[in-house]
């Protein structure tokens, strides 16, 4: 441990049932960015699940607000350990648009608008567990958030909730993504403390 | 609010937990589209998980650094050369 | 031996050292310059950094970058200090810290955003709101080393009330002969200032700077947008992207 600075407390780290091991909640909505904002015109947007034969599953924007929505409200947890709890956002259901894809894979990498990946685990998208949502706190998503779309895999560190979401491949075996191939962990439990490799 | 990023000024602290030299005062090469320049130059994203600095030409990935409690991982993958100034020997 | 001499200096560049607060300046309602012990401190150059680590009773702890504000002198380092509203360390470090307590340093850090009074072509500084701190170093840097370089600095701020070493510019002092200070209001100008508050321009550049043929080191400091227009113009009137050095300020969490 440092030297004590007297006086210092850094910002209030609250603890709690509702916050996994070494958050702290906050009330406003920090931007996280790897790379500049992609800019994604509706016109070109699409969503696309690649199976692990190659099959393709393509929805244009149209398309893809014509399937029904949810209103998930969520607790969401960043690996640079603040907390937000609460969030209701507006989506799509993962098990709505996988319902119609046939395949065997046990993986799944997230890719984005502007490059960026991310690994999970098919069976952590299915079961009312994720969402591609297109709209935060009643408005629709911001840019800076994840706009037009963006995944929501609440019950992981917020790194897999992919912002500008483009598509899913599906593989038989797990590839790590962006940040998961320079030190962070794979799976990302925030209820395990899975920060890191080897966490 | 689309500038997000600082100088690769900033990659000099957490570089110098790794480097004996100063690494933001060498030229490095992008793979993405071969541009040099002084790694001080690079747009750095620092509101991450990690540090991620990026060409000013292309906006491709040059340098990425992850500094856990007792590990740092550094990807160089974007970086075709770096030419490193040394004091002179002899 | 000299390969040890060596191999101990390195080490000791980055290893952690307890600083202790010594005295203190408010430069302006919100920012405070903060002079700091360190006892076998190896030396800096004008424009360097250096990273501060906070520690709380609990055994939290935080660190900040901040840039040294005037060069070398002993085991003395300078800091100032802009006060982030409802910021983790620098309401701390502005409000809170008292003389005689410790933080940790750790450097100097960066060896690119720098001048050394060895260097003789002109020079411009073009400081937006607390990007004047590095810049003041080399100021100071140039005063202490009795260097005749000429220098401009272009000080863009809010307001009057905002310029930080406010005194020390306004006043000629010893050694100075040879710097050419030039404001840029944004928000509110002093009475008598020709001119209305704005945002940094071509003209005030083109007016407070040096012509491109002069071939100056260009340093420009400040919030990325600032640096961003600043470092635009300065190419747009035709000064060579090697020339032009920036530092920005992002958003820091304070």
């Amino acid at each position: 441990m440092g030297v004590v600075s007297p006086g210092f407390q850094g910002r209030p780290r609250t603890a709690g049932p509702q916050l996994p091991p070494g958050q702290y909640l906050i009330e406003d909505f920090p931007v996280l960015s790897a790379g500049p904002t992609p800019r994604v015109s509706l016109d070109e947007w699409e969503f696309v699940i690649t199976t692990e034969t190659g099959q393709v599953h393509r929805w244009s924007w149209p398309r893809f607000r014509e399937l029904p929505g949810e209103t998930p409200e969520v607790d969401i947890h960043c690996v640079t350990k603040w907390s937000k709890l609460g969030t209701v956002w507006r989506g799509v259901s993962l098990d709505t648009l996988l319902a119609e894809v046939d395949t065997a894979a046990d993986f799944a990498l997230v890719d984005s608008y502007g490059g960026y990946t991310t690994n999970l685990p098919l069976e952590d998208l299915l079961d009312g567990q994720a969402w591609i949502v297109y709209e935060y706190d009643g408005a629709d998503l911001a840019p800076e958030h994840g706009g037009p779309a963006r995944l929501l895999v609440p019950h992981l560190y917020f790194w897999k909730s992919a912002k500008w979401v483009h598509g899913i491949r599906l593989l038989l075996e797990d590839e790590p993504g962006f940040w998961e191939s320079i030190g962070y962990h794979d799976y990302g439990d925030p209820w395990r403390e899975q920060r890191y490799q080897g966490d | 609010m689309t500038q997000r990023y600082v100088d690769g000024n900033a990659l000099a602290g957490p570089l110098a937990e790794v480097f004996a030299v100063d690494v933001t005062a060498a030229v490095e090469r992008c793979v993405g589209c071969g541009r040099t320049g002084p790694v001080a130059a690079l747009r750095v994203y620092q509101q991450a998980p990690g540090l991620v600095a990026r060409c000013p030409g292309c906006d491709g990935v040059v340098l990425r650094l992850v500094r856990g409690p007792d590990t740092a991982w550094l990807d160089l993958k974007g970086t075709m050369s770096l030419q490193i100034p040394l004091v002179a020997s002899g | 031996m000299a390969r040890a001499a060596v191999s101990g200096r390195l080490t000791r560049r980055l290893s952690w050292r307890v600083a202790r607060l010594v005295d203190y300046r408010d430069e302006t309602p919100t920012a405070r310059t903060l002079l700091l012990d360190v006892a076998g401190w190896p030396g800096h150059s004008a424009g360097q950094h250096v990273d501060v680590r906070l520690t709380a009773a609990d055994g939290y702890s935080t660190q900040r970058s901040y840039s040294l504000a005037a060069p070398a002198d002993g085991d003395r380092l300078e800091l100032t200090v802009q006060r982030v509203p409802d910021g983790e360390v620098s309401p701390y470090l502005t409000e809170v810290y008292s003389v005689g307590d410790p933080v940790e340093v750790r450097g100097p850090i960066g060896g690119w955003f720098v001048w050394r009074p060895t260097k003789t072509e002109p020079v411009l500084l073009i400081a937006g709101g607390s990007g004047i701190v590095p810049l003041m170093a080399m100021v100071r840097a140039r005063r202490t080393a009795r260097s005749r370089t000429p220098f401009r600095l272009l000080y863009s701020v809010r307001s009057p009330a905002d310029v930080y070493y406010a005194r020390e510019l306004a006043r000629p002092t010893r050694g100075d002969d040879g710097l050419d200070v030039t404001y840029v209001y944004t928000r509110s100008a002093p009475q008598g200032w020709s001119g209305k508050p704005g945002r940094i321009g071509i003209a005030d550049i083109n007016r407070g700077g040096w012509p491109p043929e002069f071939e100056p080191s260009c340093f420009v400091c400040g919030p990325t947008g600032f640096v961003e227009t600043a470092a635009d113009i300065l190419l747009a009137l035709g000064h060579a992207p090697g020339r032009i050095k920036t530092e920005r300020f992002g958003p820091s969490g304070g």
